[in-house]
């Protein structure tokens, strides 16, 4: 919005972009702070707006409903009444009024189902036709938008992958078929469902990363590389220093790994303890640590062991890959050594220190030696912030490397860096690169200190290429983690179904007008049963047909396995892999499921009274029940409807009226 | 082809093997199934090698057509009679009939003492004696130096000290089943180890300690396996060229090698798997006689494997998930023949539930009743268990303890969590740091117990001691307000509006106040679940909960680990959000009041199937405890295919003794590359199925055994690797042996079938039938010469690392990533 850099874990950018668009559009200048829950929207922000979006979307959703129960080769009624259920559906309608994502990715999964059902029906008629091609590429086109607007998105990508692939092979198995006409349905469907996604799923992150040029909150997270990429911020520094580090060159190194905090290596004039808590001594010299802030103590200036000067030579001589070196600390003139002394908070590696040349017992072992872990050639150029860097001792064949602990209070409570000894492979907190960098050029301590706090100077700027920041970006999206996993309105999967829980959106700051997320009770258990009706016909169809008993004509049956597969697997594809994260959920997480449920919903009813129902009077029995259970479901929506909306204060009482569950959290005031 | 080689070796066996009886058996045997039989009234010859013989006088497009790309199996001659019988199974119509087709009218005509029963018991003979020696060169292979090194490896630590507690009768806690560390246990007993060693940490001498009868108990499970991988695909793929090839893999793979050679659930487990595997595919192909002795044989080995596979580590589900989805094919199969009449179908389907799931379930609960039955001293795994499981094992203070049964005032009590392995309410003399919360003392969950865990009830609103024996007994019923005061320190439990030091956002809970005086942040009430107000709180039974009063949160432990300040015991925390978990229930264990009357305890003796069922609750989390921390070297799935890392066993320096687990490169890289192939070769063929072409019957045979035979142990292959990709335990570079085994039987069944395939394929070149022989040959080869490269890797090296040109591995560290 302020074209400020973000990250989000919940998803992909598309979503907060469409979000973005609205507000755009209404004219809203991003100057609002959004911090708190209830807070009023001052009057620049254009809230309609920025909520039509995905109202729109999710009332977009009820007419697709219609249509794609009428694509699956249903009868009207079926199809008006899965449009009903999405209508009256409370918990869809809540989430579609606020500014939240749910609704829009529910709106590009039922797109993708419905073009890929219209692309089906096409098939059969009228392959390569306009239409033919317009659904298809629609097909892949919804996807990557449900894939952008939230990951869950790839869930209905998947399904709609395994059920393009059953109709492909089918279509293989068509001997009436060419082979030249087969490869070219595959080759369609290969470049309308899987190349125009990843295309477009590499637009949404390609203007993502070009509207957000600022630097923002997000930054610390990200490498030196993508920060410098982005403008102020880290950009303002780095512009201009020279590429090539050589000896002499003064620079600050930080941690590629970035856990707990991203730090950078740091030395101060502290010593380490004598004896530490536990007894355990130490060597006593000059602390070496991780800090996570920027300060002259982090720098460090490259030494040639062979010569005695700290000033680059010209022309400079670049460090190589394999080469010696000494690290100076430039404050305080001292080298990075490590020895065989247990560190202070990890006691299987080596303690690192500055080498303090005084009433000290053990020679200086300060020679390190350089490794480029993304080296192209053996004899490559360590270069500022794009070369990762190991530093491996000469003497003891330790890694510097982050340990990740707190060091107590003699340490100042910075991370602790030590020398693993055992080199176990490559792991990112061994590895560090070049931050903030430039030449050093004055051979005398106090002047170097007196440079060393002077600003860096600028010459020149570098951009990494679009695709090296996306697959920067989409890794640290995907490895990031909250790591609160506990929230008054969490849920857990089990609880959905049978919807024992509720998140409360809103309160009224007088009244106790209140939004909450809760759904429909009786479309969410009627759901599910219609959910577990199907699975058992289903079965009990299949073993009959493998005795070679009929019991549906061909072309329903096919109908019956084809909704079941795209409702019943959009239920499962939606819901069932909560059960292997281990993220915060919520409630609404469920909701994507939900309306893949109540799309099965008059498909099963429908088969019912068509063909379970065998006399009249049993169907006209039939359908006066689900007449009657129709009105009970609009009933209980509109006793729901002020929680949903929120639009009036309702008394304590007829609050706890509305608590039917226990387990429902409805706000009561206490007056 | 190879088994002209093969006969070499089995004429040189047979001739040093007392020769059998000939005319009598074989002759019944041919008399007997031809009258089993009636349908074929050729003589029927079961004989390959007489096919053989007379197939290379017929075009060679036409050879060998069978169906389902059989090769004619052997039968009778050659060695015992009795040996045979298992065997004899595969001998059914089919195979009579394939072999027969092209044999049938010549050898009709034949006598049968004639050349073909030499030729027979040869080809009997060779198979046998191949057999022998594939199992032979792997018990060589792996028994050799297998007391070397004479300290402790790796994971012996644990195993061997799990062995030495089983001997030693005391409780301990494991994340895996009993079943493997049972057998070790079983092992060092019989072998005389007298469970005295204490195995505390890799590099320790044995000294006089028996460990090789440990040692050897891996070596002789782990040695089977090559030669259930050979039966297994020989079976498959009714190839011996195939089979040789897996078992070479196999045998010449230092990492099955070094796995096999020390006191690891390893062996054990790959042994069972290997055998399920195995007798899974004996029973499919014992599919056409369903019901005879040698089908339950198989049906009910499978499930007694499956029982082992499970009992030994969970890794077993996936062997049984394989064995399941065989079995549901094999039913939907059987579902769809409509010559079968329901009743049969129904039989077949008992028949499975009985052997495949009642059968290893009634094993694994056994192996469980024994290792509880055995284990019934204290020991170091007590607290891990609730309060009612503690109170079987002799030893432990519950055990047989009489303690008064409902709480009063003035008791001292020892609270414990309900949820699993989060120990007793403690507290101790060391103050929160500075920065977290308020200075006060600290109060954290402890699994073990202890002095500081014992706490007094009392009133809130008095002092006075309820003990002082003028004042009458007051129990504590629900609903009352309560203050716990800490008996080693005197202080009581309090808490307050600080954030608690890991999980922000609950309140912190600390000990405060000065001799129990403290402040209205010290009341609680406490309250049991699902009990209305005024009854009494029982000992151990009651689960209650200590809602605090001032803000009104539940104490309750996060199960978080609290840094080095809190001696990484758990975080206690009080916590707003009043749902209910097990970690905000508590339970009272210990109770002292000398005013009430003791009862005994042994009404709470918990059931078996209660015993079970925590203990299972209690492994599933430990393995799911077992996270990777920040900053630490884990090992990714992705690493173990490509063989990027291996495993230090023992010695790190060069003057020791080292030993390192790393599979052979050659081998694992063939393994890989075979995978790729075979997805790339098996998707070609069945489209091209799919698309109807018609194909020569010995390409479809072919194609047959690559899909079918292929598929089996492709699938084995992905269900024992890709679930590790979705575990969030610490992972290690030996969870991929299971699937390295599927891997190279994938192997063998691929090179043999494309290299007939191109053998078929350049027909008219002379030559052709030896691309087969060369192919086969060069493979086994440079798999024995790579193992020859490789093997101090495995029976361990001394002198220089590798880096150094002066080592005997000099050059052949060709990864940089592999430290030896």
């Amino acid at each position: 919005m302020k074209r400020i850099f973000f990250l989000d874990d919940s998803g992909p950018p598309f979503g907060h972009m469409v979000l973005a668009l609205g507000g755009y559009l209404g004219g809203f200048d991003g100057n609002f702070l959004w911090n708190r829950i209830g807070a009023e929207y001052s009057s620049n922000v254009p809230v309609w707006s920025l909520r039509l979006l995905p109202a729109l979307a999710g009332a977009l959703s009820v007419p697709m409903a219609y249509q794609i129960v009428l694509e699956l080769h249903f009868s009207h009624c079926a199809a008006v009444g899965a449009a009903l259920l999405m209508l009256i559906e409370n918990a869809l309608i809540t989430q579609s009024r606020l500014m939240l994502l749910e609704a829009v990715l529910i709106f590009f999964n039922l797109l993708a189902v419905l073009s890929y059902l219209k692309f089906f029906n096409c098939q059969k008629q009228s392959p390569f036709s306009l239409s033919w091609w317009f659904w298809l590429t629609l097909t892949g086109v919804a996807c990557s938008c449900a894939v952008g607007v939230k990951y869950m998105g790839v869930f209905t990508y998947m399904l709609m992958l395994v059920v393009a692939a059953v109709h492909a092979w089918h279509l293989i198995g068509d001997q009436t078929l060419s082979n030249v006409r087969v490869f070219c349905h595959l080759l369609a469907r290969a470049v309308a469902l899987l190349v125009i996604p990843a295309v477009l799923y590499l637009l949404f992150f390609y203007i993502h990363l070009t509207v957000l040029f600022r630097s923002g909150p997000h930054d610390q997270i990200m490498s030196s590389a993508f920060q410098a990429s982005l403008e102020g911020g880290l950009a303002r520094i780095t512009q201009g220093q020279p590429l090539e580090v050589a000896f002499g060159s003064q620079v600050t190194l930080r941690s590629v790994f970035g856990k707990p905090v991203p730090c950078w290596l740091h030395s101060h004039q502290n010593t380490y303890p004598m004896i530490y808590e536990n007894g355990r001594g130490s060597s006593h010299q000059q602390q070496v640590t991780c800090y996570p802030f920027k300060d002259v103590n982090n720098w460090w200036i490259v030494k040639d062991p062979r010569r005695h000067q700290l000033v680059v030579s010209s022309p400079p001589r670049p460090v190589r890959h394999g080469d010696m070196v000494q690290l100076v600390h430039g404050m305080t003139a001292r080298s990075l050594n490590t020895h065989d002394v247990a560190a202070p908070m990890s006691p299987h590696s080596q303690e690192v220190s500055c080498y303090v040349d005084y009433n000290i017992s053990m020679p200086a072992q300060n020679l390190w030696r350089l490794e480029i872990v993304n080296r192209r050639s053996d004899t490559e150029v360590w270069k500022t912030i794009l070369s990762e860097v190991r530093f491996v001792h000469v003497n003891t064949s330790a890694v510097l490397k982050l340990s990740g602990a707190h060091l107590p209070d003699w340490g100042f409570r910075q991370l602790e860096i030590v020398g693993e000894k055992l080199s176990r492979g490559y792991h990112d907190s061994t590895v560090w690169n070049v931050e903030e960098h430039r030449y050093g050029t004055s051979q005398e301590q106090r002047e170097r200190e007196w440079e060393l706090n002077s600003p860096v100077q600028v010459d020149a700027s570098r951009n990494l290429s679009f695709m090296a920041r996306f697959s920067e970006l989409q890794w640290r999206m995907l490895v990031l983690r909250s790591d609160d996993s506990e929230h008054k309105y969490s849920s857990s999967p089990l609880e959905w179904v049978t919807l024992d829980t509720n998140i409360a959106y809103w309160l009224h700051p007088r009244t106790s007008a209140q939004i909450h997320l809760l759904g429909n009770i009786v479309i969410w258990v009627s759901g599910s049963l219609a959910l577990a009706i199907y699975m058992l016909l289903f079965l009990w169809y299949l073993l009959r047909r493998r005795r070679n008993v009929h019991d549906l004509p061909q072309d329903a049956w096919l109908c019956w396995v084809l909704a079941g597969s795209l409702c019943a697997g959009g239920w499962a594809v939606n819901y069932l892999p909560f059960f292997l994260m281990e993220k915060t959920l919520f409630l609404y997480h469920y909701l994507p499921a939900l309306t893949f449920q109540i799309l099965l919903l008059p498909v099963v009813l429908q088969h019912i009274s068509d063909h379970l129902c065998r006399s009249q009077l049993q169907r006209s029995v039939f359908s006066a029940l689900v007449v009657a259970w129709y009105s009970s479901a609009c009933h209980v929506s509109n006793t729901l409807r002020p929680l949903t909306y929120g639009d009036k204060s309702l008394s304590p009482e007829e609050l706890k009226a509305l608590r039917w569950k226990d387990s429902w959290d409805i706000l009561i005031r206490k007056h | 082809m190879l088994c002209a080689s093969g006969r070499l070796l089995a004429a040189q066996a047979a001739t040093t093997l007392p020769a059998p009886p000939q005319a009598p058996g074989p002759a019944l045997h041919c008399r007997r199934r031809e009258l089993h039989f009636p349908g074929y009234p050729e003589l029927p010859s079961c004989d390959p090698l007489a096919g053989r013989l007379v197939r290379q006088s017929v075009p060679l497009g036409r050879r060998a057509i069978r169906r389902r790309g059989k090769m004619p199996p052997a039968t009778g001659g050659g060695l015992a009679e009795s040996e045979l019988r298992p065997r004899r199974g595969r001998c059914g119509p089919q195979a009579s009939r394939a072999a027969g087709r092209d044999v049938a009218a010549r050898a009709a005509a034949r006598n049968p003492k004639g050349p073909a029963w030499g030729s027979r018991r040869f080809e009997t003979a060779s198979r046998w004696a191949l057999l022998a020696l594939v199992t032979l060169l792997s018990f060589a292979t792996r028994f050799h130096r297998l007391d070397e090194p004479p300290h402790i490896c790796w994971d012996e630590t644990h195993f061997g000290k799990m062995g030495s507690y089983y001997i030693n009768r005391t409780f301990f806690f494991d994340v895996h089943p009993p079943l493997g560390k049972m057998l070790i246990g079983l092992a060092g007993y019989l072998s005389g180890y007298d469970g005295t060693f204490l195995f505390q940490k890799p590099g320790d001498k044995y000294e006089h300690h028996s460990y090789m009868g440990m040692r050897g108990l891996c070596a002789f499970l782990g040695s089977w396996l090559v030669p259930f991988a050979y039966l297994t695909v020989l079976d498959l793929s009714k190839s011996l060229s195939a089979a040789l090839l897996t078992a070479a893999l196999l045998t010449f793979d230092t990492g099955c090698l070094t796995l096999s050679q020390y006191i690891l659930l390893d062996p054990i487990l790959m042994f069972f798997i290997m055998a399920a595997m195995l007798s899974m595919v004996k029973y499919n192909s014992c599919a056409d006689r369903p019901f005879s002795a040698l089908w339950w044989f198989w049906l009910s080995l499978t499930g007694v494997s499956l029982a082992g596979a499970l009992g030994v580590k969970f890794v077993g589900l996936f062997i049984i998930l394989q064995v399941g989805l065989n079995t549901i094919a094999d039913l939907w199969y059987l579902f769809g023949d409509l010559s079968l009449s329901l009743v049969t179908v129904g039989k077949h389907v008992t028949a499975r539930v009985l052997c495949l799931i009642v059968l290893p379930l009634a094993l694994y609960t056994a192996t469980f009743a024994v290792h509880f039955m055995v284990l019934s001293k204290s020991g170091p795994g007590d607290g891990f268990f609730s309060s009612a499981f503690q109170a079987r094992l002799s030893g432990n203070n519950l055990h047989n303890a009489s303690i008064p049964e409902h709480l009063a005032y003035g008791s001292e009590i020892t609270v414990k969590n309900l949820q699993m392995a989060i120990g007793y309410l403690h507290s101790h003399r060391h103050l929160y740091p500075e920065g977290i919360g308020a200075r006060q003392q600290q109060v954290t969950t402890y699994l073990h117990k202890d002095y500081n865990n014992l706490w007094i009830i009392k009133k809130h609103n008095t002092n006075s001691d309820p003990l002082d024996p003028s004042f009458p007994v007051e129990f504590v019923r629900h609903g009352d307000i309560i203050r716990l005061e800490h008996k080693e320190t005197s202080r009581n439990l309090h808490s307050h509006y600080h954030e608690a030091p890991l999980t922000r956002k609950h309140y912190q809970v600390t000990g405060y106040g000065i001799n129990g005086t403290g402040d209205s942040n010290d009341f609680w009430r406490i309250e049991v679940v699902n009990r209305k107000f005024g009854n009494r709180i029982k000992v151990l039974r009651s689960r209650i909960r200590l809602i605090h009063l001032v803000t009104g949160c539940v104490l309750g432990s996060s199960g978080k680990v609290l840094p080095r300040w809190g001696w990484e015991q758990l975080e206690v925390t009080c916590t707003p959000y009043l749902k209910e978990t097990l970690n905000s229930l508590w339970n009272v264990e210990d109770h002292i009041n000398p005013k009430l009357p003791n009862i005994s305890l042994n009404v709470l003796q918990p059931s078996f199937p209660e015993i079970l069922l925590e203990s299972h609750m209690v492994m599933i989390w430990g393995n799911n405890g077992l996270k990777p921390k920040d900053n630490e070297f884990t090992s990714k799935p992705w690493h173990w295919p490509i063989n990027y890392q291996g495993l230090r066993f023992s010695g790190v320096n060069d003057t020791d003794f080292r030993v390192y687990l790393l599979g052979n490169p050659v081998v694992w890289w063939l393994n890989l590359l075979s995978i790729v192939l075979y997805l790339l070769s098996g998707s070609i063929i069945a489209v091209a199925m799919q698309r109807g072409t018609r194909v020569p019957a010995e390409v479809a045979g072919l194609s047959q055994v690559l899909l079918r035979g292929g598929g089996q142990v492709l699938l084995g292959w992905m269900l024992h690797y890709f679930p590790f990709f979705l575990m969030g335990r610490v992972l290690y570079f030996h969870h991929y042996f299971p699937a390295m085994l599927f891997s190279s039987m994938l192997t063998g069944i691929l090179w043999d079938t494309l290299l007939r395939l191109c053998a078929w394929g350049l027909a008219s070149w002379p030559l052709a039938r030896g691309i087969h022989v060369v192919g086969i040959l060069s493979l086994l080869l440079g798999t024995a010469y790579s193992f020859y490269l490789f093997h101090p890797l495995a029976y361990g090296m001394v002198g220089p690392l590798a880096q150094d040109p002066q080592s005997p591995m000099a050059g052949l560290r060709w990864l940089d990533s592999w430290e030896f």
